[in-house]
């Protein structure tokens, strides 16, 4: 059971939260230009790392606001959450043992 | 009393070191990699392959499903397939000579409202102009099928139908991987354990090895088959999928007398539950919505399902939960696989069978092992290339793939 921290609420249950993928995708500045490849990859390609993941939270059952979190897909840690329309936090420096 | 398991002959797969070099290395020793070194040497005759498997052999999603097999689904691409796959299984016992009570008990999906009748009532249509059995059944038919289904209408999603496929069914998974790893190993396939793929030797575009965690080895080409840690690889190789990896989880009930004759899967109230050979309840819901790796699942999950369970079986409720566990699936857009050529040239990518891959295992296997001999899509696997992303032709197959992703 994972707690979510709303920016807006402070922590709650996950199952309060919709997901929504991947953060900061961009609509297409000129979409004329867009071949089919870039469009296939605007509209079905997605980062799906193991690891650090800057993704699209609601707290659809609460304030009902948008925001973004980054979380640890492999361990499922929330590094931060923050603003649907900040700039993610850096990533922590790497400690000498890593972290796991 | 509940069925006797098969004895397996002691001797299954030879364990060798890993030779510097191979005409195909296949990455995942999962049920499709071990299906297609399976067909690569049988079809093919191409006998020099290695199966690496990070872990253990069919450690992964094939260790951890539920075993359900059936070929209804919607769209005439997925219907040949799956088709094909249910067509393979029911010859491949006797092929592998291995019996891996492959069991063809039927399934049934149930229908809650209005729509999932007409979706469901379209769905039996469709197969049937694919030649896949099907039937509709009302809910008294149901009840026929599987006695312990409460079809009463005071609960809040009464049964109002099912589409019933009578030859699909399930078979013992780890004996499917075992019956596939022998024969493959007969045939002289290399499959070695313990053995993570971490990098990928490149001449320009074309892929000539992998580096692993017990060397390099060198490659002909190569099969990607590794399931939700497609993405990774890909990554790893340098180009992207259209592959979201999400949690899945199953758990079963104690041991019990027989009960429960046929498979039931809910689309709607979500949970699946059939009776294993030996006894138990064998019951899965859906995914976790966010992407993860970890090989567990949410608690509230499976608290959905078992309210689900409890008001579909009121005689589960005192079962005793045994155990549960998670597979990491990956998941498409359209809800179907990906067995196709990639961006980079000698190496292929079968992956994104999502929550319902292992009735895929021989099909996957055998489209995947033609189009990696011959460098050309099957007939049976053109319509899953990659490309279909591009042109638009999606098989959005997510109505009939009966786990929500
Ligand atoms: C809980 C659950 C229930 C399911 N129920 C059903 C069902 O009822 N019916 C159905 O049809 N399907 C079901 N599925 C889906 C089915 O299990 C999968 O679609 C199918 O098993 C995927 O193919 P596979 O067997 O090759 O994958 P896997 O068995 O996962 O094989 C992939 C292998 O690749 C290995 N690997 C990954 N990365 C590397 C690397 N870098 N180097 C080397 N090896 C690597 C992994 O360790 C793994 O063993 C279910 C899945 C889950 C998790
Ligand atoms: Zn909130």
């Amino acid at each position: 059971m994972m707690l979510i921290n709303c920016p807006h609420c402070g922590p709650r249950d996950e199952v309060e939260f919709h997901y929504g993928g991947q953060a900061h995708v961009a609509y297409p500045e000129d979409p004329h230009a867009l071949n089919d490849r870039e469009w296939a990859e605007y509209l079905f390609y997605r980062d799906n790392p193991k690891g650090r993941f800057e993704e699209r939270w609601q707290h659809s059952i609460g304030c009902r606001k948008w925001f973004n979190a980054v979380r640890d897909t492999h361990t499922y840690e929330f590094l931060a959450t923050y603003g649907a329309n900040d700039t993610a936090p850096a990533p922590a420096p790497a400690t000498v043992e890593g972290r796991m | 009393m509940a069925n006797h398991l098969p004895e397996h002959p002691d001797f299954l797969w030879r364990n060798p070191d890993p030779k510097s070099s191979y005409d195909v290395v296949i990455v995942g020793g999962g049920g499709h990699g071990l299906a297609t070194a399976y067909y690569l040497a049988k079809h093919h005759g191409i006998t020099n392959v290695a199966v690496l498997e990070r872990g253990w052999l069919a450690g992964g999603n094939m260790a951890r499903n539920t075993t359900i097999i059936r070929s209804n689904y919607l769209w005439d691409e997925s219907a040949a397939i799956y088709e094909k796959s249910l067509k393979l299984w029911e010859g491949l016992p006797e092929e592998l000579e291995y019996d891996f009570l492959f069991s063809q008990r039927g399934v049934m999906n149930l229908a809650h409202t209005l729509q999932d009748v007409r979706e469901a009532q379209r769905r039996v249509n469709a197969n049937r102009l694919n030649g896949v059995d099907a039937e509709f059944l009302d809910p008294q038919q149901v009840k026929e099928v599987c006695p312990i289904i409460n079809i009463t209408d005071n609960i809040r999603y009464p049964v109002m139908g099912a589409t019933y496929q009578p030859r699909a069914g399930i078979a013992k998974h780890d004996h499917v991987a075992w019956a596939l790893a022998r024969k493959a190993d007969e045939m002289g396939v290399d499959l070695i354990q313990n053995c993570e793929v971490t990098g990928f030797y490149k001449d320009g575009d074309r892929v000539i090895g992998v580096e692993t965690t017990r060397g390099r080895i060198n490659a002909g080409k190569v099969g990607l088959a590794a399931a939700g840690h497609s993405s990774v690889l890909a990554e790893l190789a340098g180009f992207r999928l259209p592959i979201q990896s999400h949690p899945l989880q199953a758990l079963v009930s104690e041991l019990f007398e027989p009960v429960h004759p046929t498979v039931v899967m809910s689309n709607h109230v979500h949970v699946y539950v059939s009776q294993a050979h030996k006894g138990e309840l064998v019951m899965g819901a859906g995914i976790d919505s966010y992407n993860g790796y970890g090989q567990r699942g949410s608690f509230h999950v499976i608290e959905e399902q078992m309210a689900a369970a409890v008001e579909l079986f009121p005689i589960f409720a005192r079962a005793h939960l045994l155990r549960t566990w998670g597979g990491i699936v990956d998941t498409t857009l359209d809800a179907s696989p990906i067995i196709s050529n990639t961006p980079i040239d000698d190496l292929y990518v079968n992956c994104g069978w999502g929550t319902g891959g292992f009735k895929g295992t021989p099909a996957s296997g055998f489209t995947f092992a033609h189009t990696i001999a011959t460098g050309e899509a099957h007939p049976l696997n053109a319509p899953f290339s990659l490309d279909r992303f591009e042109t638009g032709h999606l098989i959005d197959e997510h109505g009939a793939a009966a786990v929500a992703h």
